[in-house]
């Protein structure tokens, strides 16, 4: 609950100045949220995109292609309930993306889309309380690999 | 001046009517009271398999059905301390005239969850019927998910099938309209690890693909229902379960009051929906 509203002051904060910002502090690494991205690196480093696409494809981490399309033909049934990610570094840059994983809700109150770089959730289960769905290292692995998915045209 | 007097006061009741409309109006989309799937509302049976549906279809098929016979044996047979049986009360399970008390089963699936006068709260078939062991059997109640429970709640629902699912829990002044606002508080919480609502998936995306799985409206017409992957019949609430479990959140307990509320307000999204228990999904 105190989350929810948490989110709702970014929201309302982003959506009310031009350009402002809002620290956040998730697993001891604190991050701005700009304008309704994230510019810098969780971690400081930059991802590894083949590890990123591990993570992607793994059912207990990103699991990505429940819900989106993406240029993996090796995996059967990519899910459809997100949007195709073909070509998304053409639609998107890092600060995008990162905010988009991070804590998507940011940018869209409703979305289905779990954070993957929060904690407390309403009534987590105990092995998870506390814990991010991935790692900040994991999420900028998995946003190195998004910055491939150009379109070839 | 009477004609006068006659015109102001047809105007003054013309008048209110508008005005009492309105309110009726405004409080109904105050209250979200229209229908989620207005005239959308489709039952898990529509995208089984065929061989799913056949399974469901015949009851020498259905796999549930064994369950219901050794249920059907303990309804027949004296219970407790009382030493009675359902039979005793109720007649036979689909006995029109209900036995003695006059009280038939057909229907029941139909209506239930319906409000406790004891608990203040709703009461589903599971534990009407260790309501009824307790109460007037003087026995043990059934394990809450045993095959003894589960199988005389299927015993029970099926007597009601092909019967339109009727609930009146979503008009104010309902006894069960508390624990339909209850349920539907529960339906769009976000909850869980993956921070999803019942609605993410049942709702916005019925009829979507998750990976290789199509989304239901998460109807509940079909239990208990006889679940392909559980290899086992299983009830509304260990489905509950597993969906909170799925998105990583804490389940609450078989027969606990938050999923009765939640059991309540479904059966109105599926209302008018057959009552298929015990239904086969995959």
């Amino acid at each position: 609950m105190k989350l929810t509203k948490l989110t709702f002051a970014v929201t309302a904060a982003v959506v009310a100045g031009g350009v402002t910002f809002a620290a956040q502090a998730v697993d001891g690494v604190t991050f701005k949220i700009v304008d309704g991205t994230i510019p810098e690196s969780l971690t400081g480093k930059s991802g590894d995109p083949v590890n990123g696409k591990k993570v992607v494809v793994g059912r207990k981490k990103g699991n990505c292609l429940a819900c989106h399309i993406m240029p993996i033909p090796e995996e059967q049934f990519h899910g459809l309930t997100g949007p195709d990610l073909h070509g998304v570094a053409d639609r998107m840059d890092e600060a995008e993306l990162r905010m988009r994983i991070v804590d998507p809700k940011v940018v869209s109150f409703d979305t289905m889309m779990p954070s993957f770089y929060r904690t407390g959730q309403h009534r987590v289960l105990e092995k998870f309380q506390g814990k991010t769905i991935l790692s900040a290292q994991e999420v900028e692995d998995v946003i190195a690999y998004l910055m491939t998915l150009k379109d070839e045209s | 001046m009477t004609f006068k007097k006659t015109a102001i006061t047809a105007g003054l009741i013309a008048g209110f009517g508008l005005i009492a409309a309105a309110c009726t109006q405004q409080k109904e989309e105050h209250m979200g009271m229209g229908h989620p799937y207005g005239d959308e509302v489709w039952s898990g049976y529509a995208t089984a398999t065929p061989e799913t549906r056949a399974m469901q279809d015949d009851d020498f098929e259905n796999p549930f059905m064994p369950y219901v016979d050794v249920a059907a044996e303990i309804y027949d047979s004296p219970q407790g301390e009382a030493n009675k049986s359902c039979a005793d009360c109720h007649g036979a399970p689909d006995d029109a005239e209900g036995g003695p008390m006059g009280i038939p089963m057909k229907g029941v699936g139909a209506r239930y969850p319906i409000y406790d006068a004891e608990m203040h709260r709703p009461i589903n078939v599971e534990l009407r019927v260790n309501r009824c062991r307790t109460k007037y059997q003087k026995a043990k109640p059934f394990k809450y998910e045993s095959d003894e429970l589960l199988g005389m709640t299927g015993l029970v629902v099926m007597q009601s099938r092909g019967m339109p699912r009727v609930t009146t829990a979503d008009q104010v002044g309902d006894e069960l309209y508390p624990a339909w606002l209850q349920g539907k508080a529960f339906y769009y919480q976000r909850r869980g690890q993956l921070d999803l609502a019942c609605k993410h998936c049942h709702e916005d995306n019925a009829m979507n693909m998750v990976r290789a799985e199509l989304l239901s409206q998460g109807q509940s017409n079909g239990f208990p229902t006889y679940r392909l992957k559980w290899q086992k019949p299983g009830s509304l609430h260990r489905r509950f379960r597993g969906c909170n479990k799925n998105i990583r959140s804490i389940p609450f307990a078989y027969g606990a009051e938050e999923y009765l509320n939640l059991e309540t307000y479904l059966a109105w999204r599926g209302k008018g929906l057959p009552v298929e228990g015990p239904s086969v999904r995959k």
